[in-house]
């Protein structure tokens, strides 16, 4: 003892004895911390649901109640799975801006992990569907053909023959599908979203939506090849007229005054 | 000497071969004759002229590409499985008309192309036939001696709808076989004879296996023959009355003052031609029209949003569109009002154009042949009417886009079906105010410039320090081009008692008559014309400027 209380006032004395503070406590820490594996994963889970909580709170709860019951603002979301908050917040369309006919697609202000956060929050309410795979919802491999015949049999009516959208009534409207990523597609198909009817699997199965969502990648998407030139909005017959109006005719005529305005007159001067 | 043996020898020899050819067809056909009644035809010059010639060549087009299209075509409704190159129909079930209008597209060379020249060509055909008439309209060339002509052409719109109609709906695609349900549940409305009319036109209940077909012929043989003939006849009787002008100096009733037919017309008309298939071509070559592929083939069990009619017909899907769906049961019978009242509209909006010069010429009394050319706001009354149908024929056609109009600018369709609704009464009226009144205000500056001169933009300022700003007097021909037209007086019931005191009985359709005719030409609908004498005291400068 005498040796280590005449070196107490050595100038490495505060450093050791820091040292051995810190090893302390790191030996105590590794002691009592929670390190095995299946409670990590399990506490993950009950981690996102209560940051999914907090998340809800600030930007849900307004309209949808804070325990996701509904007000008159906005419909009860028991049930409505995790699928549908991927897709209601993963394309921007919640949190809503402001009441409306429909709430439109916009910024998604949320990231992947916080929407996945609310999902798992709200998907805690009540059994929903859950969010696709990958492998459930890419479109290789899958039949386009039957996916056009699908399209139009079950969506043209509202979305046009190529999904680029159309009018409902007061207001509301069937958005273009034109850069909806395949997994909205199929989570608006498994939930019916806002004004739209849902397809659950019993009525399309998990193959029809694949080939619905590979015609949809064909025939409106960046890749679609337009073998007749401009596709005009792919809107159909309004949109040739006006163009046959304008451009045409109107290129006509343009033509005729010039030429018109070219005569074999001697012009004086 | 030389000269003389030349000529000499020419007379003894063969005439040259250009000559010995047109004596062998003169001697057949008699063109000489033909030729000196016809090529020094004056035509006079103006692009709005040219707007006729716009739809014959674009007719000539659409029959040329329509040839090429017929190479390939079938007209069958039988079932066929695809198996062209047009991968995401691959397999899919379809009629042989629209595989065929595939492999039109995908398989044959340039056959997309023919194709689209055919369609685009046909829209601007009907475009053009209806800004023509417009023409035809506003500048009252419609009046005697052209009426007839102007139902020639009032008929070869409406041919031309229908033959639009037929073509549209041969590829057999969902988009063209929604058009054709549509016409057939018109049809049906129809009371009585509705069902009997529908099963006779698709043998048997919609869609059948022949309607293809037999649009098919009315598409390519029946409607374009009619056609045909009736621009031939068109063209004779333009040939016949000689073609209106504006006036001018120099212009009159009974001269065309312009550049004869044969060498500056043909050449002009004739790289017109050219000039039309080349921005038709163009046009053809970077748009899409009607993308069958995308629009996959016909099923009575599917439908797609934004299901309408190439333009010509928006008209008409508008009505429908707005109609409310009223209905009545009578005796076990039905009667669908919101389809058949809509269906008996169609025509009157047409006709209601296509009388008018009858109804003017019975208003206005007027009898004489008119070769010069109406300034539109020198007639208000007719003016302020074609603005008013022009009016109503675009609420109908915004009637029938009313998805696209609420799409396009965030409205709900249900407003907009309102709007058009009301606009169907009201617009009309207010058109025919508003432009009535623009008409008269164009009189009175027309008036004011007569008098008055041309503003020149110099403001001067006298020795007194007053500022005036200098007025240049128009010249002799712009005078007499503002003050070429006629002003007319209402016409008057004849007297109520003849010369022997008998009373005569007036008859309502001549009070009726006498009334329209004042609200044609009495002094709310005219400004009068400057006279010599105020022309003089104007322009002689006793205290004016």
């Amino acid at each position: 003892m005498k040796k280590l209380s005449a070196r107490r006032r050595h100038p490495l004395a505060a450093v050791v004895v820091l040292f051995i503070a810190l090893a302390a406590c790191a030996g105590l820490y590794t002691a009592f911390a929670p390190a095995d594996k299946a409670q990590a994963d399990e506490s993950a889970q009950s981690l996102a649901i209560e940051e999914g909580k907090k998340l809800y709170a600030v930007g849900c709860a307004s309209c949808h109640g804070t325990g996701g019951q509904g007000t008159s603002d906005g419909p009860s979301l028991v049930g409505v799975g995790a699928a549908a908050v991927d897709f209601q917040v993963g394309t921007g369309r919640m949190p809503a801006q402001q009441p409306g006919a429909q709430v439109p697609r916009k910024k998604v202000i949320y990231s992947q992990a916080e929407i996945d956060q609310l999902a798992a929050y709200i998907a805690s309410f009540g059994a929903g569907p859950s969010i696709p795979t990958k492998e459930e919802y890419s479109p290789e491999g899958a039949d386009i053909a039957k996916g056009g015949e699908l399209f139009r049999t079950n969506c043209a009516q509202c979305h046009n023959f190529t999904g680029k959208g159309g009018a409902l009534s007061k207001g509301k409207y069937a958005p273009t599908l034109e850069g909806v990523s395949p997994k909205h597609i199929y989570e608006a198909m498994q939930t019916g979203p806002q004004n739209m009817p849902s397809f659950p699997d019993t009525t399309l199965t998990e193959k029809n939506k694949k080939d619905i969502i590979a015609y949809l990648d064909a025939v409106n998407s960046d890749d679609t090849v337009e073998p007749g030139g401009l596709s005009l909005g792919g809107l159909g017959p309004v949109s040739e007229g006006l163009f046959a109006w304008v451009f045409g005719l109107g290129g006509l005529i343009a033509v005729a005054v010039w030429v018109a305005a070219r005569t074999a007159k001697a012009k004086k001067s | 000497m030389s000269t003389t043996t030349t000529s000499e020898s020419r007379s003894r020899g063969k005439a040259p071969a250009g000559e010995r050819v047109a004596d062998w067809a003169d001697g057949r056909l008699g063109i000489y004759s033909l030729a000196k009644a016809n090529m020094r035809k004056i035509f006079p010059d103006h692009w709005s002229f040219m707007l006729g010639e716009v739809c014959l060549y674009t007719f000539l087009i659409i029959i040329i590409t329509g040839v090429y299209l017929t190479l390939f075509f079938h007209p069958s409704m039988n079932e066929v499985t695809y198996h062209g190159s047009y991968v995401p129909l691959q397999g899919q079930l379809m009629s042989e008309a629209f595989n065929s209008t595939m492999h039109i597209s995908f398989d044959v060379r340039g056959g997309l192309l023919i194709r689209q020249i055919h369609h685009w060509a046909a829209l601007i055909f009907l475009a053009g036939m209806f800004v023509h008439m417009m023409r035809v309209f506003f500048t009252g060339a419609f009046r005697k001696p052209r009426e007839v002509n102007w139902l020639f052409g009032f008929l070869l719109f409406v041919l031309g709808m229908f033959t639009g109609f037929t073509g549209y709906s041969l590829p057999d695609d969902l988009l063209s076989g929604t058009g054709v349900r549509f016409m057939e549940g018109a049809v049906l409305s129809v009371p009585v004879v509705g069902t009997y009319l529908s099963f006779f036109l698709f043998g048997g209940e919609f869609p059948g296996g022949d309607f293809v077909a037999r649009f098919y012929s009315v598409h390519i043989l029946l409607l374009p023959g009619i056609m045909l003939g009736l621009v031939v006849a068109h063209l004779i009787l333009v040939f016949y009355h000689k073609h209106t002008q504006f006036a001018g100096p120099g212009k009159t009733n009974n001269n065309v003052v312009g550049m004869p037919l044969l060498p500056v017309y043909m050449a002009k008309a004739g790289g017109f031609f050219f000039l039309v298939f080349g921005v038709v071509a163009v046009i053809s070559a970077i748009a899409t029209i009607n993308p069958i592929w995308s629009i996959g083939p016909y099923r009575a069990d599917q439908v797609s949003t934004g299901a309408q009619p190439d333009w010509y017909m928006g008209f008409s899907e508008g009505l429908i569109r707005v109609m409310p769906g009223w209905e009545v049961n009578f005796a076990g019978h039905t009667l669908v009002l919101g389809v058949f009242i809509p269906l008996i509209i169609f025509p009157l909006v047409l006709v209601a154009i296509a009388v008018y010069p009858f109804i003017e010429s019975w208003v206005t009394g007027d009898k004489r042949e008119h070769h010069i050319l109406d300034r539109p706001r020198n007639a208000p009354t007719r003016t302020a009417f074609g603005v008013a149908w022009i009016t109503w024929y675009m609420v109908l056609l915004i009637g029938g886009g009313n998805d696209l109009w609420a799409t396009h600018f965030h409205l709900s369709i249900n407003a907009i079906t309102w709007f058009v609704r009301i606009a169907f009464f009201v617009a009309p009226v207010l058109a025919f105010v508003i432009t009535k009144r623009i008409c008269l205000g164009l009189q009175r500056r027309d008036r004011d410039k007569v008098l008055h001169g041309r503003e020149t933009g110099i403001i001067k300022r006298l020795p007194h320090g007053e500022f005036i700003e200098v007025h240049e007097p128009l010249s002799q021909e712009q005078l007499h081009t503002l003050t070429a037209h006629d002003q007319y007086e209402p016409a008057q019931i004849g007297p109520a008692v003849d010369e022997n005191g008998v009373t005569r009985k007036i008859k309502a359709s001549e009070k009726l008559r006498a009334k329209l005719s004042k609200a044609y030409y009495n002094e709310d609908s005219q400004i009068p014309k400057p006279t010599v004498e105020e022309y003089k005291e104007i322009t002689s400068g006793h205290g004016h400027h």
